[in-house]
């Protein structure tokens, strides 16, 4: 696990990949942080959060994009499927790679905190607890792009499909409105991802949430190691 | 070493293996031959547990690929055909994430140096592997399985695109590994499994046509007793000249004007007698010539026509007909 994560991380710099994720991250964050909370005078960056959501849905298809589709294409995965390392731990290996540049990303959030208090007072706990669950949210959307990363060996369809999945998840919420309320409207509003993570930047940071962001992530990852098992039972 | 019971593989309809069979012992070389598309590359996998086989059984050293695969997987080290390499690598740090993949227990840099010497690639240890050339790539190939140093090695194809000097080294390196490793080498060049192997193992549409040593196969299927001969002079007249021979059971001319003046002819003695003094002396005490004469050497199509149509030791009017072929039209 370890060696993967090393050189998908390595990999990440020594492509423009990892340099444009972040650029990219950072001037939004940044025009964000500027439009939302410095320009109002304000301290409360819980808007900011808010709106980096649709970023996020866009770019982290980016970085899980290659993770496993290249290996296929490049042929390298007949090296780490033939290499005695279980499955699991190499799928975590490339969702940690992953993860590591979107935490790189996000780490830049309470740093405009601290910048904020060297000024003025701020609620610290808000903050946290919006980072705290900016990281949960990108858990999902890299174990998201993990799996459909393993399910082709065309980098473009495999960004396109994570972004498909994650505008999927912004655009179940509008869809359940528009189911009758009953039993389905209630299922659909208890799996809703988008609007627990509203939840969570409106300060409602519940243990049930912190659960569900990480099963979500987990039975992604537990996808993508299905796809890889069936090659071998297939 | 290595177990392989009704090894079989579909894809839909297409039978790619088809209960394929066959062991390999401790520290021998077994070559793996067939034309492309016949199965080769697709055992290969499903030893390694890259592929899942329909059907069958694989064993590394008593274990099975299928239920234990990490254990199975440690004794092997692998070379697809296209070498899984990452481009944006250097050989160094490719290398090092290999040795860290496979959680070499070796010391690191001695294991390391050590592969790189055996493979020469020292000198390019710190060039990133997308700007070498294809041997080097191939051998990088080669140095990744052998990190590790697991006591199988499979070779798929290990000397394809390189240049003979090249192919000359591998096949020493291969040779040199086979001392101490059990090897499983792949190609569609008989005379490289010739040169390479203990075994050899024709596969043939995914199914076995031949398993013997190679000594024993290639004398079977060689052609010892019949010979292509150029002599300058008339064609029939050499042709009957010839046909006195005693051992002579056949003459036959290829062509009358192959150079000018000079005919070609193919000539089939006896089995099991050697006619070459003869020939050359009848020729001779007529004042023909004698050009060229050289032992009729069967190619690996001309060979899968001989296993296939069951004819190992006669000659079938098939592989004439295809020799002919081959020799007038390519």
């Amino acid at each position: 696990m370890l060696a993967i994560l090393k050189r998908e991380l390595r990999a990440y710099f020594t492509s423009p990949l990892g340099y444009v994720y972040l650029a990219i991250f950072y001037a939004f964050s940044g025009v964000f942080f500027w439009q939302f909370t410095l320009a109002l005078n304000s301290t409360d960056m819980s808007a900011v959060f808010l709106a980096l959501f649709v970023v996020l849905m866009v770019l982290v298809p980016l970085l899980t994009m290659r993770l496993l589709a290249d290996d296929k294409k490049q042929k390298t995965d007949q090296l780490t499927l033939t290499a005695p390392v279980s499955l699991f731990s190499l799928v975590f290996g490339k969702f940690l790679s992953a993860y590591v540049i979107f935490v790189m990303g996000v780490i830049m959030l309470p740093i405009y905190g601290f910048i904020m208090s060297t000024m003025a007072t701020v609620s610290w706990l808000p903050i946290l607890g919006n980072t705290l669950g900016l990281l949960l949210l990108g858990g999902i959307f890299v174990s998201g792009g993990l799996f459909v990363s393993s399910l082709t060996e065309n980098q473009m369809i495999a960004a396109v499909g994570s972004f498909f999945i994650n505008f999927m998840v912004l655009l179940m919420d509008t869809l359940i409105n528009q189911l009758p309320s009953g039993l389905f409207r209630q299922i659909f509003e208890s799996i809703s991802i988008y609007s627990r993570y509203t939840d969570i930047t409106q300060g409602i940071f519940s243990l049930s949430s912190v659960i569900f962001f990480l099963s979500v992530t987990g039975i992604f990852l537990f996808l993508t190691v299905r796809v890889l098992e069936k090659k071998r039972w297939a | 070493m290595i177990e392989v019971q009704d090894l079989t593989k579909r894809y839909g309809a297409k039978l790619a293996v088809d209960k394929v069979s066959f062991a390999v012992g401790e520290s021998e070389i077994l070559g793996f031959l067939g034309p492309n598309g016949a199965g080769k590359t697709t055992t290969m996998n499903i030893l390694t547990g890259y592929l899942s086989s329909t059907d069958g059984k694989a064993m590394i050293n008593g274990i099975d690929i299928l239920e234990e695969p990490i254990k199975a997987k440690k004794l092997i080290g692998y070379l697809p055909e296209q070498p899984p390499l990452y481009m944006d690598m250097t050989v160094d740090e490719y290398l090092k994430f290999v040795y860290g993949l496979k959680k070499c227990k070796l010391p690191m840099r001695s294991h390391l140096n050590e592969i790189c010497e055996l493979v020469k690639i020292t000198d390019v240890r710190k060039r990133v592997i997308k700007n070498l050339s294809k041997g080097y790539k191939q051998r990088v190939g080669v140095a990744q399985a052998l990190v590790g140093n697991p006591p199988v090695l499979i070779l798929d194809e290990p000397t394809v695109g390189l240049d003979p000097k090249q192919i000359i080294e591998i096949r020493t390196l291969i040779k040199k590994l086979g001392k101490n490793h059990t090897v499983i080498l792949s190609s569609h060049i008989l005379s490289e499994v010739q040169a390479v192997c203990d075994r050899i193992v024709i596969i043939n549409r995914g199914k076995i046509v031949a398993d013997d040593s190679s000594d024993r196969l290639v004398h079977n299927l060689s052609n010892d007793h019949k010979l292509i001969v150029r002599a300058e002079g008339n064609a029939s007249e050499i042709k009957k000249l010839l046909s006195t021979i005693p051992d002579m059971q056949e003459v036959r001319i290829n062509k009358e004007n192959i150079e000018p003046g000079v005919a070609e002819i193919y000539l089939t003695a006896k089995d099991g007698c050697d006619i070459r003094r003869d020939v050359s002396k009848k020729l001779s005490s007529r004042n023909y010539p004698l050009l060229m004469m050289k032992s009729n050497e069967l190619t690996l199509e001309e060979i899968f026509l001989k296993i296939t149509t069951g004819d190992i030791y006669g000659h079938a009017d098939k592989i004439e007909a295809s020799m002919e072929n081959k020799l007038a039209g390519k």
